[in-house]
Parts: C-alpha cells; sequence; structure tokens
C-alpha cells in the first residue's frame, strides 16, 4: 500500500515515439486514490501506449511517470509489484483451468503461503467463478474470462489498477457486472485506471481524459466534461431518409458535429430557438419529413465527437 | 530468486507440456524413433552386395574361381548371364552393384601362367560401398592367387614355405567391429541436442504468439526465475529421455557400457544445460514459434549431425572444418559419450571435453539470461 500523501499516479509530459510516429504527445496524468480514471479515445490514440510505460513495460520517449511514487523507467520493478495490469487481449493461459491460472499469478505475485486460499476464495466469489475452478480458461465465455483476468490481476491486492479495455467484446450484462467489480474496488481505496472506447462506460468513471491522436484534449468529470465542451445546445432530430438528412444538415451555416444516434440525429447549434426553424425548412426543402426536433441533454459520446471532430478539422 | 515463482512456473510449463498432445509425442517418440532409425539406418558395415555375373568361359576353372565370391559374405550372386547387355541393365536398374566378367580364356591363359584380368564392374553411386567392393574383390582375387600359387608349388614338388610375415590384429572397444557401437551412442547426443533445444525453442515464443507474454511481464518475475522456472521441466524430460535412450542402447542395440555412471550422468546434466538454454536464448530472440523451431534445428540438429564426429570422423575432416567443430558442444558429448561406453574412460581422461561443455554452458545460461528483457516492443 502507497502512503496516503503519494499520488498514485502522476505523469509529465510523457512521451512516446516509434521511429517517426508519436504515439504519446507529452501527456500530463494525476490519479488520486480511490479514483476510477477513465482512459477515453478511439482506437490507435495511444490509449494502450500510456498505459503501458505507466506498468513499465515501455520505456518512455521522453518525460517522466511515478506509479506508487516509483519512477517507471528506472524502478519498474517497484512498480510491478504495487499494480495489478490487465492487458487489452486476454492474455492468461488457455490452456491452463481456471484454478491453475489463479494459482499461477499468486505464485508470480509471491502471495505467502498462508494467504493463498483465503486469496484464491476471494478472487473466485469476485469473479463468479467459484465452481467452475477445474474448467479449462480457453472454454470460458467473455464475460468470465474477463472477470478471470481481472482476478488474477488483483490477486496481491495491488493499490493501483491498469486495465487496457477490459470489456471489449463482453456482453451488456457482464460489462455492468464488471465495473460493478471496478467501483467495489475502488471504494476500498483502489486507484483505478481504465481505458475504453465505450461511452458509456465513460459514465462509470470518477474523472475522464479524452485522448486523441496521441494528446490529452479534455479532461474532467463527466459532467464538467459535458459543460466544457458543449458550447451550444444540441438538438435531437427524428425523421426519415437519414443519410439524405446527415448531408443537408452539414450544408447548414451554424450546424456543427452532425452525427448519427440509433435512429435519430445529433446536431449541435449556436441557439436553438432560433436554429430549429431553419433545420426544419432545410430538411423538407429536400424532401426529408421530420417527426422531432428538440433540444436535448448532450452525452458523453457526443461530447467527444464534438471535440474530435473539432480536432480533425484543424488538423487537415 | 524467489522459490514461490519459481515453483510456480515450473508447475504451469509442466501442466502446458501434459496437456500440449505434440510436445508430448515429440518427448516419448521422438527418442525411440531416432533410436531405431538410426540404429538400424546408419551402418557402415557393408555385406551382402548383389552380383551378377557374365561366365563367357563357363569352365570348372571359372565356376571354381567364382565360387570364391559366393563363399564370402560381403557378396551374394544374384544371377549369372551370358551376355553383355543383361549386365548392363542389371547395373542400370540397380539390381546389382557389382558385376564380374570372366574372360573367354580364363583357365587357358591360367595354366599358360597368366595373365588374365577378370573384369569387374561396379556401380559407384555410392562411392563407399564401391570402394569397399572393390577392395573385396580384389581380396578374393588375391587369395584364389595364393591358391593358384600353392598349388603350382606343391605339383613341382617343392616344400611350401611359410609366409614371414603376418600382422596379428586385435580389435579393442568395439570388438566385433558393429556400426552400431559407433553408432547409437551418438545418436543419443543428436536425440539430446534436438528435444533439448527444439522445444524450448518454443517456449518463449509461444508466449510472445499467444499475448500471455503481456500479463507475465506485468508480473515482478525475473529474467532468471523465468529461465530456470521454464527449462526445469525439459531437463527433467531431457534427462528421462537419455534414460530410456541409454536403456535402448545397452538392452536393446547390446552397445557394451563400460564407463561410470557418474561420468554419464555429469556429461548428460551438462550438455542438456548447453542445449536447453541455446533453446532459450534462440526462443526469446525469435519471437515466433515457426522462426525459433527452425533456427533450433538449424543450429543444433545439424552440426550435432554432420560435424560433431556422428558420421564422419573429425581427424579426417579438411583442417577448415575442423577449426569450427570446436565451436560445436555436441562434439566434446559424442567423444563423451564414444569413451563412456565403449572404453569405459574415467574423468581425469575427459576432463577437457567436460570442461568445454561446463564453458559452454555457462555462456549461453548468461547470453540466455541477458537476452530476456520485460519490456514489449
Amino acid at each position: 500500500m502507497t502512503d496516503h500523501d503519494t499520488i498514485p499516479v502522476l505523469a509529465h509530459g510523457l512521451v512516446k515515439r516509434f521511429g517517426d510516429f508519436v504515439a504519446v504527445d507529452r501527456i500530463n496524468l494525476e490519479a488520486r486514490t480511490g479514483e476510477v480514471v477513465g482512459f477515453l479515445g478511439p482506437n490507435g490514440s495511444g490509449k494502450s501506449t500510456t498505459i503501458r510505460m505507466l506498468c513499465g513495460l515501455l520505456r518512455p520517449s521522453a518525460g517522466q511517470a511515478l506509479v506508487a511514487g516509483f519512477d517507471v523507467a528506472r524502478e519498474p520493478e517497484q512498480v510491478r509489484r504495487r499494480i495489478g495490469y490487465m492487458s487489452q487481449k486476454f492474455s492468461l493461459y488457455n490452456d491452463l483451468r481456471v484454478i491453475e491460472n489463479i494459482r499461477f499469478f499468486a505464485g508470480m505475485y509471491d502471495v505467502p503461503a498462508s494467504l493463498l486460499n483465503e486469496r484464491t476464495q476471494w478472487v473466485l466469489d469476485m469473479a463468479g467463478l467459484a465452481g467452475r475452478e477445474s474448467t479449462i480458461t480457453g472454454t470460458l465465455p467473455g464475460g468470465w474470462k474477463q472477470r478471470l483476468a481481472l482476478g488474477c490481476a488483483v490477486l496481491h491486492r495491488p493499490s493501483i489498477l491498469f486495465l487496457d479495455e477490459p470489456t471489449s467484446g463482453v456482453d451488456p450484462i457482464s460489462r455492468r457486472r464488471f465495473w460493478e467489480l471496478i467501483h467495489a474496488m475502488a471504494d476500498e481505496g483502489v486507484t483505478v485506471l481504465v481505458t475504453t472506447h465505450y461511452m458509456d462506460e465513460a459514465e462509470y468513471c470518477n474523472r475522464l481524459v479524452l485522448i486523441f491522436q496521441g494528446r490529452i484534449v479534455a479532461a474532467g468529470s463527466p459532467t464538467e466534461l459535458k459543460q466544457q465542451a458543449m458550447t451550444g445546445e444540441l438538438l435531437l432530430i427524428e425523421c426519415d431518409q437519414l443519410g439524405l438528412a446527415l448531408d443537408v444538415l452539414q450544408q447548414v451555416p451554424g450546424a456543427r458535429d452532425v452525427a448519427l444516434f440509433g435512429n435519430a440525429l445529433h446536431v449541435v447549434v449556436p441557439d436553438g430557438q432560433t436554429s430549429i426553424p431553419r433545420l426544419r425548412d432545410a430538411l423538407s426543402a429536400h424532401g426529408v419529413a421530420v417527426s422531432r426536433i428538440e433540444p436535448i441533454r448532450a452525452s458523453l459520446e457526443d461530447v467527444f465527437v464534438s471535440l474530435t471532430a473539432r480536432l480533425s478539422d484543424r488538423r487537415t | 530468486m524467489r522459490l514461490h515463482r519459481l515453483i510456480a512456473i515450473i508447475r504451469k510449463e509442466t501442466l502446458q507440456i501434459r496437456r500440449d498432445f505434440p510436445s508430448l509425442l515429440i518427448t516419448v517418440a521422438m527418442p525411440l524413433l531416432l533410436m531405431l532409425a538410426f540404429g538400424y539406418g546408419v551402418r557402415f558395415d557393408v555385406q551382402h552386395i548383389p552380383v551378377y555375373v557374365y561366365d563367357r568361359e563357363g569352365s570348372q576353372q571359372s565356376q571354381d574361381f567364382l565360387k570364391h565370391f559366393q563363399a564370402s559374405e560381403y557378396f551374394r550372386l544374384i544371377k549369372a548371364v551370358d551376355n553383355y547387355p543383361a549386365l548392363i541393365e542389371a547395373l542400370d536398374s540397380g539390381a546389382c552393384r557389382l558385376a564380374i566378367v570372366i574372360p573367354i580364356d580364363f583357365s587357358e591363359r591360367l595354366s599358360a601362367g597368366g595373365p588374365v584380368a577378370v573384369q569387374a564392374l561396379v556401380d559407384a553411386t555410392d562411392n563407399n560401398t564401391a570402394n569397399i567392393s572393390l577392395s573385396y574383390s580384389e581380396a578374393v582375387a588375391q587369395t584364389y592367387n595364393q591358391r593358384l600359387h600353392l598349388d603350382w608349388i606343391q605339383r613341382h614338388g617343392l616344400n611350401t614355405i611359410q609366409s614371414p610375415l603376418s600382422v596379428d590384429t586385435r580389435t579393442w572397444f568395439n570388438e566385433n567391429l558393429e556400426s552400431s557401437a559407433n553408432i547409437v551412442p551418438g545418436v543419443i547426443a543428436i536425440i539430446m541436442a534436438v528435444i533439448g533445444s527444439f522445444l524450448t525453442s518454443l517456449t518463449i515464443a509461444r508466449e510472445w504468439e499467444r499475448g500471455t507474454m503481456e500479463q507475465l511481464v506485468s508480473t515482478p518475475i525475473t529474467p532468471l526465475e523465468l529461465m530456470v522456472g521454464k527449462l526445469v521441466p525439459y531437463f527433467v524430460i531431457g534427462l528421462l529421455d537419455t534414460v530410456l535412450c541409454t536403456a535402448l542402447a545397452i538392452l536393446w542395440f547390446e552397445v557394451p557400457f563400460r564407463g561410470q555412471w557418474t561420468v554419464l550422468l555429469l556429461s548428460c546434466t551438462l550438455f542438456l544445460v548447453v542445449v536447453l538454454s541455446l533453446g532459450y536464448l534462440i526462443s526469446v530472440l525469435a519471437k515466433s514459434q515457426l522462426a525459433a523451431s527452425q533456427a533450433a534445428l538449424i543450429v543444433t540438429f545439424l552440426p550435432a549431425f554432420l560435424l560433431s564426429g556422428f558420421l564422419y570422423p573429425i581427424d579426417q575432416m579438411p583442417a577448415a572444418i575442423q577449426v569450427i567443430t570446436h565451436l560445436i558442444p555436441a562434439r566434446y558429448f559424442m567423444t563423451i559419450l564414444r569413451d563412456v561406453f565403449l572404453k569405459g574412460t574415467s574423468i581425469p581422461f575427459l576432463a577437457s571435453d567436460l570442461l568445454a561443455l561446463a564453458l559452454f554452458a555457462a555462456i549461453l545460461t548468461i547470453l540466455a539470461t541477458r537476452a530476456f528483457h520485460k519490456k514489449l516492443t
């Protein structure tokens, strides 16, 4: 366990270059004890690379990161003893039984023999795998595998947990259950850094860091982000011919960040009162029948679309 | 080095080997297969060379001469033909390796005191067998000549004299000059080289390929723990295979074992450490199972097969190649194995070979631990 006065995760100006490609570009990051920090961004934005550097698996090209108070570049072994890491790809042994994977990682983390049975039972209960001890891991359903992977990453009761897309390819119910586990651990004082590209999951985090093309583009609590990022008003439009409507709306002056959400469209406008009639007219002029237009509260996905769209425009 | 972690890796690796059928097959079936294949397949003794004859004279004397061929265990008279084309065809088709042609005036010339030449046509595609066929043929002719001399001397009423010089031979170490006594102990070295390096060459590469390495390196495991933990199960397998092969050699192939078990065990241990660390080193560097296994075969099996003295004596190789053989660990092990089995040599006489193996073992284990980094790329 770390002292209460050390910040569990602290990164400053972290850079990772692969040849000419800058995967992570001067990232500053901080996570406090018991905080669940979400790392949000599209594939290839540098989320995994950042996490791997924080776990001491990749050497930073520049900058510094302290995890549990230890420099990840200089004392990676000290860091590894204090963290749990779950990689993006399932990386337990598929040809071992559930219990054998648990025992193996308990051995890796040097869990004392006196605590072994207790910890094993704890992980089995937590992951809901009691009774499945002798199942060959490879035959478990995806959600169960992820819970087992989480269990194996926390056998040594680390104070900091790094989870790289822990719920990718997992059904919604399993995902919800997984997040309950994460929060239970955070309540016990574990600091959790988790990457995801599921926007609904981001709502579970205490704090979010939006990363795009290797840079942090926004950070804050989900509520803060929504207020901060959404300059203007978000409208929901229900209509037919969604594809055509999308094209039409993109041509309307003032309208931006037009995006498809289910069978409706989201669009950001400077002012709802004046914009709604204009949008309605533009759509009907092209033969699109509008059934509903109304202002709605922004979701994180809107925030994300809005931010990344603005950044992409600026860069191209 | 934490015992906990070491035991955990050993146990995990053992479980994985037990559940992986191909690995099990390689550890059990391959030694047996190689033992039998080499034990029976590789023979330098040439016997029963198939022979065709074309006796153009067909006299009593010519038949008498051919009986000498028939009596020799090196030759087997398959067929007598009555024309050249049949002989050529037999050589072409491989029906015979040696064709003997007796001239039409064989007995006539012999009674006139010679000279007479019997023609021997040899299929020399396999130069070794061809050479042996020729020298055995000459030996047959020699014996026949001696008999003629003897007859002549007796017919002229002269006293026979003993040949003043003879070589009194005694073969040591391999009294019956059996190829298997030479080959079989060597096969043990080949098997250990293959088992040791091939299986371990997969271990690290497999973890990279399956993605399990990422989780593994995120734990506090040290490179030394990882290597020792991964190699111990293969070491045990290697030793069991050695016992199996030794038992086969002694009980089945009846190779004499005259040395000390401790010497055998010591040299096997050293050689196993050499090949296991070499396989591990390859696995660390290659990162793909296919590349690693191929590299392992090229680096261990081929030199052990060709340059260790297994098939060809090292002192008969070109000087440059002889120098290279010093870099082949199997060379030292091969010498030790043959000496321990056949000569019963004790440790003092094998010190230099054992020392060489120990040196290779030390260098390779250090390289293997150093090569592994707990980093992703």
